[in-house]
């Protein structure tokens, strides 16, 4: 799929995000913006997947884990426009009874989903456990993961970062959010991040960047990435994003993480995003 | 002279559970090319040594990080492994509750957790890593199995039972050597009441380590004319509830006995379960809301209250004799 027909797609996934976000007046809109980019390209270009044909096990294809499990708007739409589930049960995001939970969950079965998500730092792990059964397995297929760079505070990051170097897991491609923003405020206020490639660097990985609005460069350096294959260096990507991307009043401010629009704000931002295929 | 099934009264050896664990380990990984094993730095502890020699590729080192492990664990399901992880009851549950919570009992992943050195009876450590809270906070999580076997051959049948069931499961045992008494071809069946001893006086209902003392105990009680019934209850949850219901209607009297605190544990099960279906006079011999402290095991169970000599004081008091 070409850079222009992706970077439509995604437009429509941003108007599924903040009219799902309204309907029920909860949600985190900002990093579901800001992601949006790379889950299109991943889900509609990159990766090797069954959506007709969804199974837990994933054998023969590549899979996706969400660590960063707030920004579920994003990842139920992409995964409904992909074909894993009736676009029209987007309407259903988080009220009762609905397979589309506020954080991701396997409970109520919902296709695409491998593991429960929302309390932070747990999905690179889970991950790698993924992606070890992969190599015992003998397939040559690749896990992703994306991970908040506010997650990174979480301690289990760093002894999964540790873990993955040392068992040479080399068919993982790990992204952060790097969007500098958390719920009380900038990381650099709330906790500071520092050094970002120094660290994961230090614990072994291969480090890469890349922009997260740009599907050039996030094809670039997929491709780069899954170039490392056999080298025994896991890859993580530091992809440069803003919070709330595609909503001029919601760009690049901690204050969109976890609230929803107004009926007049969400007119603006529909305004703003003009719909390439029907809303749901 | 008491009735008993399954069990000899006079055992000729001791082992410790965690060897029960690691043979189970050995076999069902012989058996089954899909089981796995993790553990965190444990690997001798746990007597996880057979398995990784013998499959090294299928055994995975994830050092002092307990919380990857549960992650790694969760994950290695997704493609159809049956991972075990390894390490003492303490790191294996309060140190990562929220690990097991979200990415293996929430996400109902076929994560076999492997709990050592549980209890009191791990002995000269003392308190850090005696955790008494576990099974507790296991048998809240939905979707969690708790097994807690009594001696060497039950952790071994069990080990090899819960690599036959899908599902989470907890797999408590500890780190002693204790009397060997369960006959090998007994029965084990994960979620059923193995009734060690029959009588008609009152029923013990014990599990893990308390049940051999609960064994010496009806044998003491007989000597007085007291003829006690006594149940390994070896699977917490689910809980075998029509069993302890039929023996506490014949009994009219039940003692619960474990290695765990008062609150949460066996003990509080069995008391929800008869006040729901036949409300029953009770009591406990349990560790009464304390932490524990350092000093051998049977010196531990003596000052907290839960060898054989506890449930016989505990017993007749309860039958007001």
């Amino acid at each position: 799929m070409n850079s222009t027909e992706l970077s439509s797609l995604a437009t429509q996934v941003r108007r599924d995000i903040v009219r799902m976000v309204h309907a029920v007046q909860s949600g985190h809109p900002g990093g579901s913006l800001g992601c949006t980019d790379l889950l299109v390209q991943l889900y509609f270009d990159t990766m090797t997947i069954q959506p007709d044909a969804f199974d837990m096990d994933g054998k023969g294809e590549d899979v996706f884990f969400l660590s960063n499990g707030h920004i579920s708007p994003v990842w139920y739409s992409v995964l409904a426009r992909r074909g894993y589930f009736p676009v029209s049960e987007l309407a259903t995001f988080r009220k009762l009874n609905s397979r589309l939970q506020g954080h991701p969950a396997t409970e109520e079965g919902l296709p695409g989903i491998r593991v429960a998500s929302g309390s932070l730092g747990q999905g690179l792990s889970v991950a790698l456990g993924a992606a070890q059964v992969k190599t015992l397995n003998g397939e040559d297929t690749w896990v992703y993961s994306l991970h908040g760079d506010g997650e990174l505070q979480e301690g289990q990051i760093w002894e999964a970062a540790m873990y993955a170097a040392h068992h040479k897991v080399d068919n993982i491609v790990s992204f952060i959010d790097c969007n500098g923003q958390q719920i009380d405020g900038s990381t650099d206020d709330v906790m500071s991040l520092g050094d970002l490639a120094g660290k994961w660097s230090a614990f072994g990985w291969r480090v890469l960047t890349c922009d997260g609005h740009d599907f050039d460069d996030l094809q670039r350096v997929i491709s780069e990435a899954k170039g490392h294959r056999g080298s025994g260096v896991p890859t993580v990507v530091l992809m440069k994003t803003e919070m709330g991307k595609g909503v001029d009043f919601m760009e690049g401010t901690h204050k969109w993480h976890g609230i929803a629009p107004s009926d007049d704000q969400l007119a603006d931002a529909l305004n703003q995003l003009e719909s390439s295929l029907e809303d749901y | 002279m008491v009735d008993t099934h399954h069990i000899t009264l006079d055992p000729t050896e001791s082992k410790d559970t965690r060897s029960g664990f690691g043979q189970g380990l050995l076999e069902a990984g012989q058996a089954n090319d899909q089981v796995v094993g993790l553990c965190a730095d444990l690997t001798g502890s746990l007597k996880m040594n057979a398995f990784k020699d013998a499959f090294p590729d299928r055994f995975f080192q994830v050092g002092i990080a307990e919380a990857n492990m549960m992650g790694v664990a969760a994950g290695m399901t997704i493609g159809g492994k049956i991972p075990f992880t390894g390490t003492f009851a303490n790191f294996s549950t309060g140190r990562v509750y929220d690990q097991i919570r979200q990415s293996i009992a929430y996400s109902e992943k076929n994560v076999k957790i492997c709990a050592s050195h549980a209890g009191l009876t791990l002995g000269e450590d003392g308190a850090t890593h005696q955790i008494l809270e576990d099974i507790g906070m296991m048998k809240m999580l939905p979707n969690m199995t708790v097994i807690v076997p009594a001696d060497y051959e039950q952790t071994r049948q069990a080990t090899l039972a819960v690599a036959k069931h899908h599902g989470p499961v907890y797999l408590r045992f500890g780190r002693p050597k204790v009397p060997v008494f369960i006959q090998p071809e007994a029965p084990f069946e994960i979620g059923k009441i193995q009734k060690v001893i029959s009588g008609d006086d009152v029923t013990i209902a014990a599990c893990g380590h308390l049940v051999w003392e609960a064994v010496q105990a009806a044998q003491a009680l007989a000597k007085d004319g007291i003829r006690a019934e006594v149940l390994n209850v070896h699977t917490i949850k689910p809980l075998d509830e029509a069993s302890l219901v039929a023996s506490a209607k014949k009994t009219g009297a039940v003692v619960v006995a474990e290695e765990h605190q008062r609150l949460g544990g066996l003990g509080s099960s069995v008391s929800q379960a008869l006040s729901a279906h036949h409300p029953t006079k009770m009591d406990f011999v349990a560790v009464e809301d304390q932490f524990g402290e350092s000093g051998t095991p049977a010196q531990l169970m003596e000052k907290y209250g839960l060898n054989a000599n506890a449930i016989v004081a505990k017993t007749k008091a309860l039958l007001g004799k």
